[in-house]
């Protein structure tokens, strides 16, 4: 390997040696297409033409009255696809083409990264296998469904809390299998590495173009950046831009579910502690036996008890903060959201809303803050509603 | 000259292959477990490779991560694993025992702390599934400093460069990846494993023992010709145990039944000279 891919003490490269050949062949492989003009422009390309980049940036009358200040979302739920997913999934099955890979595996929670990956399979004429926990398939049929008309085959997964952290664990075992001909399209900027430098090289596109955005239309630079952080994908995206920039507020909002003491949330930042699993160290949910714990969130694309690591590394040197929202709280925002701007956000992006949202009166009425709405939330439509019937709302 | 190499020395001698069965500790409890492991022990094993249970194993196939439920569920954790191992080294002292763990049980026990309790329990040699050699060095300095051997796994995706990293720092055997994959039983074993073997063998001194996929008398004959000098059955064996749940005392004799049939098999084979490609 090149690197070890370390973010201070996190990364690095915890898998079983049979598939270090095959990521050192992967980073290799990234490093040549990261810095070969062809594969950039190809790349840029279908992100502009076929995924629709840029993605707008709003600014939302509604919240900005909410809060008291001028808060604009990064529209990555009008990416094609329907989340910020189709950034790294693009990049990485051009990658597989690249290298001579004929099939595609990845792993999904909400099955927002599933419909990604099996949307560009079905475009590069990748077969598609997509690992879904059992549970998962449940909430998030449409989804499903998607994946399925895209050609892909969606395998439940049914060990352990049969949920995102048990669908890595059987792609990884699929893949070292299956390594000579199959490229493992990771989900998010997460597990071994190279994965957690690519995904994240993959996303930045987010920040960097909300970067010019907020400047041309503001004439400076954000005050604060919010997403939320289940494995981290999308705010690494949207941080990466003004890591250098320290007057921007940098906050990753994590899945508070029944809340942080009720021991059923996904809150790795604000509850875990250092660990291994799924090829990084990283923060963990976990108990005193070294033994990962499941993870909880109305939302499945946050129910997940790792994080990437360069998160954690943040976390550490402070340079971002990680603050937690419940179910309830997130269910809150994606009604307000759906109610007083016509935008229904995915039940993952509305943890970001609803924290914004709480950040009314600490703000000056002129500070610029952009909530990254990294998907949109058709796909949580029954379980929202089923959520929302619970509490006697509509 | 360590336990484990006196057993590898000794069966290579006799020209037999070295019976490794593999359980999960605590499997399906630890009662049981270690009735289990003693029978292991009489009906012929010459090592035992046991797990410490993870919940999160992507190194293993979905038979042991079951098995590894089971075990968490009856309380297993890596202290009581420890004692499990120290019961048995006193019950069967001849048998060495290898373990297979993931890195965050062990770290979060204590890394140093870990090889100093397992060498006192008797452990002879510990495999770290998920630590490549990138990362392993801090666990093979802890090993050696407790006298317990590193083990490293190769398969026919490693490179010779790696071959020789790992025959530097491995110790006590070298677990051959009889297949790519993860662990779990096959109907058929892949070929080349002969030249796969060879290739081992022209970096590596230390006993090569076959994995992954290992389940018939027949593999057991195939891995021996095939030039290695034991074979690990893991998934089979784990298999008649959860076919004989919950009956105990039926999971202990169908364990031990089908050891004694894979014991047999190994120390039978007797390679007419010039069969086997060493």
């Amino acid at each position: 390997m090149k690197t070890l891919g370390r973010f201070g003490p996190y990364g690095g490269l915890f898998v079983s040696e049979l598939l270090v050949p095959a990521l050192e062949a992967l980073e290799a492989a990234w490093l040549d297409a990261r810095d070969d003009p062809a594969f950039q422009a190809e790349l840029a390309g279908l992100l502009r033409d076929y995924a629709g980049r840029p993605t707008p940036l709003y600014r939302s009358g509604a919240l900005s009255d909410d809060v008291g200040c001028e808060v604009f979302l990064k529209r990555e739920d009008l990416l094609h696809g329907g989340a910020h997913k189709t950034n790294h999934t693009l990049g990485q099955g051009l990658l597989a083409k690249r290298m001579g890979k004929q099939k595609l595996i990845a792993e999904t929670g909400a099955g927002q990264h599933g419909v990604a990956t099996a949307m560009v399979g079905a475009l590069l004429g990748l077969e598609t296998t997509v690992f879904m926990g059992a549970k998962d398939v449940e909430r998030q049929r449409p989804n499903v469904q998607r994946m399925e008309l895209f050609g892909a085959k969606v395998i439940p997964v049914r060990s352990g809390s049969q949920s995102l952290k048990d669908a890595i664990n059987d792609a990884l075992r699929h893949w070292t299998e299956h390594v000579r001909d199959t490229f493992y399209v990771f989900g998010t900027a997460a597990g071994p590495h190279p994965y957690p430098t690519m995904v994240r090289d993959l996303q930045r596109v987010i920040g960097d173009e909300m970067r010019v955005q907020v400047l041309e239309r503001t004439g400076k630079l954000p005050d604060a950046v919010l997403a939320c952080v289940g494995g981290g994908s999308n705010a690494i995206g949207a941080f990466t831009a003004f890591l250098d920039d320290p007057t921007v507020r940098l906050i990753g909002v994590e899945p508070g579910g029944h809340g942080l003491e009720s021991g059923a949330h996904g809150a790795t930042l604000s509850k875990g502690r250092p660990g291994v699993v799924h090829g990084m160290r990283s923060y963990l949910l976990q108990d005193d036996d070294g033994q990962v714990q499941e993870a909880h969130s109305i939302s499945a694309g946050l129910d997940y008890p790792g994080v990437g690591p360069q998160h954690a590394w943040l976390k550490d040197q402070g340079r971002a903060q990680y603050v937690a929202i419940e179910d309830g709280e997130a269910l809150d925002a994606f009604a307000w959201l759906a109610r007083h701007e016509g935008i229904l956000p995915a039940l993952e992006s509305a943890h970001a809303v609803a924290h914004v949202r709480k950040l009314r009166g600490t703000l000056a009425k002129d500070a610029v803050v952009v909530v990254n709405l990294s998907g949109r939330g058709d796909k949580d439509l029954e379980h929202a509603a089923r959520a929302l019937r619970e509490r006697g709302e509509r | 000259m360590t336990r484990l190499d006196q057993t590898f020395r000794d069966l290579r001698a006799r020209g037999q292959l070295a019976f490794v069965p593999f359980m999960v500790l605590g499997d399906p409890d630890y009662d049981t477990s270690l009735q289990i492991l003693e029978r292991l022990c009489d009906a012929g094993a010459d090592v035992l490779e046991l797990g410490i249970p993870f919940s999160d194993p992507p190194a293993d196939g979905p038979v042991i991560q079951a098995a590894g439920v089971r075990a968490l569920r009856a309380g297993m954790r890596v202290s009581r694993c420890l004692e499990l191992v120290a019961e048995l080294h006193r019950r069967r002292p001849d048998v060495p025992v290898s373990l297979l763990t993931y890195l965050n049980p062990l770290e979060q026990y204590g890394l140093q702390r870990f090889y100093r309790d397992a060498a006192a329990a008797g452990v002879d040699g510990v495999l770290v599934a998920d630590l490549p050699l990138e990362e392993a060095m801090p666990a093979i300095e802890a090993a050696r400093e407790a006298g317990v051997a590193p083990v490293l796994i190769a398969s026919e995706l490693t490179p010779d460069d790696r071959l020789t990293l790992l025959a530097a720092l491995g110790e006590g055997y070298v677990y051959a990846v009889a297949r790519i994959g993860i662990t779990g039983e096959q109907t058929d074993l892949a070929s080349g494993l002969a030249a796969t073997f060879a290739r081992f063998k022209a970096s590596i001194s230390l006993p090569i023992v076959a994995g992954f996929g290992l389940s018939t008398p027949d593999h057991l004959r195939d891995v021996f010709l095939a030039g290695a000098d034991g074979a690990i059955v893991g998934s089979a064996l784990v298999r008649r145990l959860e076919a004989a749940l919950p009956d105990r005392l039926a999971v202990v004799e169908a364990v031990a039944e089908l050891a004694a049939e894979l014991a047999a098999a190994a120390h039978a084979v007797h390679a007419p000279t010039g069969a086997r490609p060493c």
